[in-house]
């Protein structure tokens, strides 16, 4: 026995005393130093996940907050949230659906799974993100018993990025609180003033849909005149980024028609929420 | 703190600065000094990965194979910019949004790199870690320099408390949008780097080749 440890405890000694430049010891030292690096980031990784996950989920409900004008500083995003009853839509059928847990449910992964998503015909898609989910979840702002708002999970392509949002409706289904934004990367001062209160200001009180049922909301170049033909249906461009205020009407065009909630908030429309 | 140390950790703030003379890591610096909070976070990511791998790789300097030191190198340096990136995620969750793949890109950070390379691998563990926290911060007041006239001259902010009143939310200033361009702070690079070298002479380097003065006795 003590023969065998000593054998080791110099055969571990030789290896240290090898050339640099040894075969041997090259991959010895390369098998180690990853080795060591994949422990370390692996137990890294597993061990900040559970708050990771925490921080995320908090994100998403400050912005449903925030979409639906419930967030201020140093509120508790928890009990502020317990408002908010999720419920599942069916795209298709414009009716709720419990074929998944609401609470659990998460459209940005059922948008790459391939059995949760539909591919988006080239001339529908609008928005530009070639898939969407089958099932959205619509949050929708209690007060009591009744419905007070729609908060709907729109996304689409701008300049840079895919850009990710909240869309709040009034329970008519036609009017609109706000619109924000809570991921993007568009740039900063310019694509990025979508984040600018003022300008989310202006969406209050606009409309979706024209008399006739098509979707009328868009955002124009330049300002809107108040009181023109169509000015309720019209958004101000963003000064310095067509291509972020384009894609932002092009995504409200999109996720408010046929494919989108369009068939949802018309029922919503005829027989409340 | 004896002379030595001091002089590990001053010398890379104006005489040895990474990026005022060694002109190394200038992509980052365009990136993340829109405004100085996310210039902050990345100046103390970047201390923080540098110093460690300094250290880490200082420690086994006798031992890396010639033949696949960069590489090692790079693992090392890779694995604690992850972490460093984990982190950040788990505890100022706000903060890493902002600087979403600049963290990542702290990898190719040529600082990174060159101060293991051309110190780390020569060094003692000790003084490497210290020269990994001067050279951090050497790069960081860059950073914080250009961050302070971008942030201020384009958006009338500094760290996000509103300092001019921008016309956009009914005040006097109109905020100049090259600033948050990242060709910017090239500009304001290359201003510091023009006065810092007018301040120390010794910076300038030899010009590469001298214009030939034509007399006017010559045909031209």
């Amino acid at each position: 026995m003590p023969n065998e440890n000593q054998e080791k405890q110099a055969s571990s000694m030789n290896f240290l005393a090898l050339s640099n430049d040894s075969t041997v010891k090259t991959f010895i030292m390369a098998t180690l130093v990853c080795l060591v690096c994949a422990v370390f980031v692996s137990v890294a990784a597993v061990s900040l996940k559970p708050l990771q996950i925490l921080n995320k989920e908090l994100d998403k409900k400050k912005n449903i907050l925030q979409v639906a004008g419930l967030y201020q500083d140093g509120v508790d995003i928890e009990a502020e949230f317990s408002k908010i009853e999720i419920k599942l839509i069916d795209l298709s059928t414009g009716e709720y659906t419990t074929e998944y847990e609401a609470a659990s449910y998460d459209e940005r992964k059922a948008a790459k799974d391939p059995e949760l998503n539909v591919a988006i015909e080239k001339a529908n898609d609008l928005a530009s993100i070639r898939m969407r989910p089958k099932v959205m979840p619509v949050y929708q702002v209690m007060d009591g018993d009744e419905v007070k708002q729609l908060i709907l999970p729109v996304n689409g392509y701008g300049l840079w990025s895919t850009l990710y949002g909240f869309l709040a409706v009034e329970k008519d289904g036609q009017t609109i609180v706000g619109l924000s934004y809570y991921e993007h990367a568009e740039t900063p001062g310019l694509g990025g003033e979508v984040d600018n209160p003022k300008w989310k200001k202006i969406w209050s009180g606009k409309k979706i849909y024209e008399a006739d049922g098509s979707v009328g909301i868009d955002v124009v170049k330049g300002a809107v005149v108040p009181g023109s033909k169509g000015s309720e249906f019209q958004v101000d461009g963003l000064a310095g980024a067509t291509l972020t205020s384009r894609g932002v009407g092009n995504m409200l065009k999109y996720w408010m028609g046929s494919e989108g909630y369009q068939k949802y908030l018309n029922k919503v429309q005829a027989n409340g929420a | 703190m004896d002379k030595d140390t001091k002089k590990i950790i001053l010398d890379p703030l104006v005489d040895n600065n990474p990026i005022g003379l060694q002109v190394l890591g200038v992509c980052s610096a365009l990136a993340v000094t829109t405004n100085l909070g996310t210039a902050l976070v990345m100046t103390l990511a970047l201390t923080a990965v540098t110093a460690c791998s300094n250290l880490s790789i200082s420690m086994i300097r006798n031992h890396i194979p010639s033949s696949i030191r960069i590489i090692v190198q790079m693992t090392i340096i890779a694995s604690l910019v992850i972490v460093v990136d984990q982190v950040l995620k788990a505890y100022v969750y706000d903060l890493s949004k902002q600087l979403s793949v600049f963290v990542g890109l702290i990898i190719t950070n040529c600082i990174v790199m060159g101060r293991a390379e051309a110190f780390a691998m020569k060094n003692p563990p000790g003084i490497s870690f210290l020269d990994g926290i001067g050279n951090g911060l050497g790069y960081g007041l860059v950073l914080m320099v250009v961050g302070t006239f971008r942030e201020l001259l384009g958006s009338g902010k500094l760290f996000g408390i509103e300092i001019l009143t921008t016309v956009n939310d009914g005040g006097w200033y109109v905020p100049n949008g090259l600033m948050l361009l990242p060709p910017s702070a090239f500009f304001i690079i290359g201003l510091m780097i023009w006065a810092i070298r007018a301040w120390r002479p010794a910076q300038v380097e030899a010009p590469d080749f001298k214009i030939k003065e034509v007399n006017g006795t010559e045909a031209v």
